[in-house]
């Protein structure tokens, strides 16, 4: 049972309100439901079969680690029938890096990963390239590779900026606690396994013009690495994303070398080239979720309110930086999740390792920093005696009071508000009861309830990314066209635009269509990150509908009260622009990456969730009994889509933190550095036997956000981390299993088998 | 010639190689709904409907779903198939794609043909029953009887499932007009004797048993295939080929099934779905594996002589039929011979099978013992591997324990017998003392490695916790 609230506010700014007959607002499905269901919906790799005398291209990875390529041949390749290209770092006729750091060669001399392309051959089909790829011959120098965030913190393996978050005195903080705690938390990182795997499609004109059809999020980025690579200006390189089969950050950086990859080809042999990803090659050579390690003490008053946190945070970078300092910036920026931490310091630093180069995804470093802090808490309210959901209660924010970075907690009331309804709807006391007198009597399976909070920062912390752009077309016929900055991955970005279009101009739904994302549309776009796009985009969809509008007035004024239509057709006649290109940039931002303070975010999302969980004491299995959330996205856009948003971020957030294992071989073996977990049969995602089985989803009420388009809020992220409540129910039936007042410590994922280990650690502990 | 339907329409499937999957073969014919996520038949982002005869042996056709990037094209010669692009149009979505669209059951996309094709063939399942008519009702079946475990092979990474959910249970029963739904009324097409060259490579379809067993007794390097949930895999993530693969999975021979007071005979090419449904729960302990096994997709085109004829430690089906103390009969030109499976494995993937021999049969003694159960341990209790897998089988009388069959997988190179464990029970009585004595020494059977998937640790604790539990849920 799911039910949607109607969205209510009380709107200020012109950018906020929403007239009463708005398209906003209303629960439309996907706007490309129809192709989905039906299979006529276009992914980049569908495109092969409709272009001409295609090539295709097969990495060669190399099956070490860390090492030198001391030689490469490739002059075998040329032997297998159908091969018709090898592509080498002698190629590149720019510049040989794949990365906005500088710091990833695209043809690397140095293998800094197992699986690392060390070159590209392309053949006529792709068994021709796959039978090339295996003959080319490469020799390698091993040396030696450091796997582990332990083993670079051991080896002092770092890359980029150091930070230090720091509030008041954390040293005086820590003294004046009755009661100090202190420990490790370390977590895995998590594949994004989005079910289209990477690809791009290159073609060059007659005019040397390339375009490039990429599965990215990021496609002005796209654009510039494919230009710098070929030593092009920005204008020779178009860039167009048809819709991807998901992103979830992992298409934000990592599609740029390898549509870098298909342009080359395609400019050095002139046919159109398909760089399509399978699998294991997306495992093996694209990047993750970061992991983290991180060391914490934490002091407590009498009353259990926090006095002080001193923690260091190493995440595990990989073996380039890629986004890992934002990533990094956001992990500090979320360590104080929804609670008052008066004296704070929080130091940040990021392990070079020979893995995969760790990348965005969903959250972006905000579910790693609330996952410490949420460890924390479970972990020291036994020893404190105090109930956890009432241990997290007592720490929330309230109003005047700032985060660690100096930005006012604006509406802390509002994730009061979302807590004290999902506490109520759940019946969380009343279950509570039930659950530990189902407890008492059942020897072998017990059960585990927790509430948990969210509130995340909406805006890239970079400010400079907070712009937008679209482009509005209205046709003679009173036909709309819009372009915008954001890329369709499945999120409802499309929709949601198409709703503020149709809102904007006042015309049906109907009325309006979206084109493809192409940077020849709109130019230096951001990307498609950071939830914030339908805020970003939407304001620029919305700009630009108001000055055609705008434009439109006089005509209306002298007409009477004409159709759209009428309007229109009278605007042309009268020589007026119907058609508009909109801006967008949020206001009021603020960031000093040095000092890691200002005003990062536009606002904060908030939810809470109640789950309840039960494990088989035997086995460690467990299942999801019951999740109810409330969560705030403001004004819904899309109320349909942000249902979508929260119900599948908190089930892929529960992947993360209790199923998806990624695991490398860390044994001094010939396999060393390799993932283990590379295939959908060995990392497993939740599939429907993870959906909860009861699953209440409710958007906050009275929610309206006051100077974001129509109200709104962004959704795509914070969901995410609703599902900590998931991990920590799990840690509550572990403690069932041993005497009260155990402190459960539970890995994370929080497998079966290490759900077994910690209820036999609680069961142990009598 | 050889062809597909596809959509009501042939393809000639001239000149496709053996190591083309049925998969690439639609997406080259301009067909791109099914797509590739996995590759291997975890992802269920390729599935199609394929006309097969009835499960349950009725001789009518059934709507069966399956994962097309596992078989070869030229597996699916003379079949019929319908994607995602012949269920409905936009303008005429069929009705699992309109509940899947407007309850918002895609977001991406991505994945969204391949599960309205599971949810279509459980759509057309003709013993679909609603919950009014007797049929389950519980977590997994809708008021509609729709079984979510028709879903259980299909991932979404983006929605969490619950609007798909909706949709399955949303779902009415076919109009009586409904062309799809019709074609169920007649015989599923047969499988077409099939010999095709491409790429230095064939793939043949033998017409009989005794033309299988004389390619088998001349091509000792031939690959058998049946379901190719294994070897898809292998040429698909391995990057294997063969020169001849040799087709099994349509042979009368191999698809019989028998229930007698005395034995079971299970075809060695029924799918795990059609052994399923015919037994109707008359091996318990079978039903409880099959109901383990892989997921719907994988269930339909897997075998259980496949399963056993790859050996693999970790098959599920090994320590049930081990426990149950089936035999497996194994053919060739020159006979056939019954073996024990207790004594046909006998290394990592190898077995007493030659390389001419086909399994035809397997065979379980009747009456089975009173107290069977299928354990399997692994990060997600639907469609994985097994870190661990039991089979118990036990005869108590009195109070005691007179017979014990206790079967393995996952703890050594081959599936193994517990045959510690069988005798630390045997004549015992069944008692707290008894299992946990039994349960330390069931824990020190194998050699249980560390991997990706559990420690070895995890996997001995899991031996002796299985006991157990089974004797904490056996004992009320």
């Amino acid at each position: 049972m799911t039910t949607i609230a109607r969205p209510v506010g009380s709107p200020h700014s012109p950018l906020s309100r929403r007239p009463d007959d708005a398209v906003v607002g209303t629960p439309l499905h996907h706007e490309s439901a129809a192709l989905h269901v039906t299979g006529q919906a276009l992914y980049t790799d569908d495109l092969v079969g409709r272009t001409s005398h295609v090539l295709h291209a097969h990495p060669v990875q190399a099956p070490h680690a860390h090492a030198i390529i001391t030689s490469l041949d490739v002059a075998a390749a040329y032997d297998v029938p159908g091969v018709v290209r090898v592509l080498t770092a002698a190629d590149v006729p720019g510049t040989n890096d794949a990365g906005v750091k500088h710091d990833e060669p695209l043809f690397p001399s140095e293998v800094m990963y197992h699986g690392h392309a060390v070159c590209w051959v392309l053949g006529e089909s792709l068994e021709a390239a796959r039978r090339g790829a295996a003959a080319v011959a490469v020799t390698y120098a091993e040396l030696p590779a450091l796997l582990t965030v332990e083993e670079a913190i051991g080896a002092e393996s770092f890359q980029g900026a150091r930070p230090t978050l720091a509030r008041g005195d954390s040293a005086a903080g820590l003294a004046r606690a009755a009661r100090v705690f202190e420990g490790v938390t370390s977590f895995a990182g998590q594949e994004h396994f989005y079910l289209e795997t990477h690809c791009s499609l290159a073609l060059v004109d007659e005019n040397g013009q390339v375009f490039v059809q990429s599965s990215t999020q990021h496609p002005t980025e796209t654009q510039e690495i494919v230009a710098h690579v070929l030593g092009v200006p920005s204008h020779a390189v178009t860039v167009q994303c048809l819709r991807m089969g998901g992103g979830f950050g992992g298409k934000e950086m990592q599609p740029h070398g390898l549509a870098a990859v298909a342009a080359l080809g395609a400019t050095l042999t002139g046919r159109p080239v398909r760089v399509r990803l399978t699998r294991a090659q997306d495992m093996t050579m694209t990047g993750k979720r970061h992991g983290f390690h991180a060391t914490w003490r934490a002091g407590f008053d009498a009353d259990g309110l926090f006095t002080g946190l001193e923690a260091t945070l190493t995440s595990d970078g990989g073996w380039s930086l890629d986004l890992s300092e934002p990533v990094l910036s956001r992990a500090l920026c979320h360590v104080d999740n929804a609670y008052w931490i008066p004296d704070i310091t929080v130091h940040g630093r990021i392990a070079r390792t020979h893995k995969t180069s760790q990348t965005a995804f969903r959250g972006f470093g905000g579910p790693q920093g609330m996952l410490v802090i949420e460890d924390v808490i479970g972990r020291c309210a036994p020893a404190l005696g105090i109930d956890p959901a009432e241990l997290r209660r007592r720490n929330f924010y309230v109003e005047g009071q700032t985060t660690p970075y100096g930005q006012p907690v604006r509406h802390p009331g509002r994730l009061v508000a979302a807590w004290e309804q999902v506490t109520r709807t759940s019946s969380l006391a009343a279950r509570r009861a039930e659950i530990d007198g189902w407890n008492a009597r059942e020897p072998h399976r017990k059960r585990g309830i927790a509430v948990t909070p969210v509130k995340f920062g909406i805006s890239f912390n970079l400010t400079a990314f907070n712009q937008g752009g679209a482009l509005v077309h209205v046709y003679k016929d009173g036909s709309v066209l819009v372009t915008h900055g954001g890329t369709e991955m499945g999120q409802g970005l499309h929709t949601k635009m198409l709703q503020v279009a149709a809102t904007a101009l006042r015309v049906p739904l109907a009325r309006v269509r979206l084109a493809p994302t192409r940077t020849d549309k709109v130019p230096n776009t951001s990307a498609t990150a950071a939830s914030a796009s339908a805020d970003l985009n939407g304001g620029a969809v919305k700009d630009a509908c108001e000055q055609i509008l705008a434009r439109l007035a006089p005509v209306r004024e002298a007409l009477g009260e004409p159709s759209w239509e009428e309007l229109v057709a009278a605007a042309y006649r009268e020589r007026v622009q119907l058609w508009a290109a909109g801006f967008y940039k949020t206001e009021g931002l603020s960031w000093d990456a040095a000092t890691m303070t200002g005003h990062p975010f536009k606002y904060f999302a908030y939810g809470a969730a109640v789950t309840e969980v039960e494990v088989d004491g035997f086995t460690g299995a467990y299942t999801t009994r019951r999740v109810d959330i409330v969560h705030d996205v403001g004004d819904s856009l899309s109320p349909l889509v942000d249902l979508g948003q929260i119900e599948g971020g908190f089930v892929q957030g529960a992947g993360w933190l209790t199923l998806e294992d990624l695991r490398w071989d860390e044994s001094d073996g010939p396999g060393r550095g390799r993932l283990t977990t590379q295939a959908a049969s060995t990392y497993k995602l939740p599939s429907f036997s993870e959906l909860p089985e009861q699953f209440h989803v409710v958007l906050l009420d009275h929610a309206h956000e006051d100077g974001v388009v129509y109200g709104s809020k962004a959704v795509g992220e914070p969901p995410l981390m609703l599902a900590l409540s998931v991990r920590e129910a799990l840690r509550d039936a572990c403690g069932a299993f041993g005497p009260a007042g155990f402190s459960v410590e539970l890995a994370s994922p929080a497998t079966p088998e290490a759900v077994y280990w910690a209820l036999t650690a609680a069961r142990g502990a009598s | 010639m050889a062809e597909i339907v596809v959509n009501g329409r042939p393809r000639d499937l001239t000149g496709v190689a053996p190591h083309t999957n049925a998969l690439d073969f639609l997406r080259a014919c301009g067909l791109t709904g099914a797509k590739e996520g996995c590759a291997e038949g975890e992802c269920g982002a390729c599935a199609v409907m394929v006309a097969r005869p009835a499960a349950d042996g009725s001789g009518t056709a059934e709507w069966t779903a399956i994962n097309s990037c596992l078989p070869p094209a030229a597996a699916l010669d003379g079949q019929e198939v319908v994607t995602s692009e012949g269920l409905g149009t936009p303008d005429a979505l069929h009705p699992v794609q309109h509940e899947m669209a407007v309850r918002g059951g895609s977001q991406c996309g991505y994945c969204t043909p391949g599960f309205v094709c599971s949810m279509g063939a459980e759509y057309y399942r003709a013993d679909r029953s609603p919950a009014g008519n007797g049929g389950p009702h519980d977590r997994y079946h809708g008021a509609n009887g729709f079984d979510l475990h028709a879903i259980s092979g299909n991932l979404c990474r983006c929605t969490g499932y619950r609007p798909i959910k909706d949709a399955a249970f949303a779902l009415g029963f076919p109009a009586s007009d409904d062309l799809i739904g019709q074609r169920r009324a007649t015989p599923a097409p047969s499988a077409a004797a099939t010999s095709l060259e491409a790429d230095e490579a064939a793939y043949l379809r033998p017409a009989s048993l005794t033309e299988a067993l004389r390619l088998l007794r001349d091509h000792a390097d031939a690959v058998i295939v049946a379901g190719s949930t294994d070897w898809g895999v292998e040429v698909n993530l391995r990057g294997r080929r063969a020169g001849l693969l040799i087709a099994v999975d349509r042979l009368p021979e191999l698809r019989g099934f028998s229930v007698t007071d005395a034995e079971v005979r299970l075809g060695a090419a029924l799918t795990l779905t059609e052994i399923e449904r015919r037994l109707a729960g008359r091996l318990p302990l079978v039903t409880a594996m099959t109901a383990q096994f892989g997921s719907r997709l994988i269930r339909n085109s897997a075998t259980l002589g496949g399963n056993l004829g790859t050996g693999s430690p970790i098959g599920d089906g090994p320590p049930a039929l081990l426990a149950l103390d089936a035999a497996v009969v194994l053919a060739s030109a020159e006979g056939t011979r019954t073996l024990p499976l207790a004594e046909y494995f006998t290394g990592y993937r190898q077995s007493r099978r030659r390389p001419d021999e086909l399994i035809t049969e397997v065979v379980v003694p009747r009456p089975v013992s009173a107290l069977t159960a299928f354990h399997k341990i692994a990060k997600r209790p639907f469609d994985d591997i097994s870190s661990v897998a039991v089979g118990y089988a036990l005869d108590l009388a009195d109070g005691v324990v007179r017979r014990a069959r206790i079967g393995l997988g996952g703890v050594a190179a081959t599936p193994i017998r517990a045959l510690a464990t069988e005798a630390a029970l045997e004549g015992r009585p069944w008692s707290a003392e008894t299992v946990d004595a039994a349960a330390a020494v069931l824990a020190a059977e194998g050699t249980p490695i560390s991997d990706q998937r559990a420690s070895a640790a995890y996997r001995s604790a899991m031996l002796g916790q299985s006991l157990r539990k089974l004797y904490a849920e056996a004992t009320p």
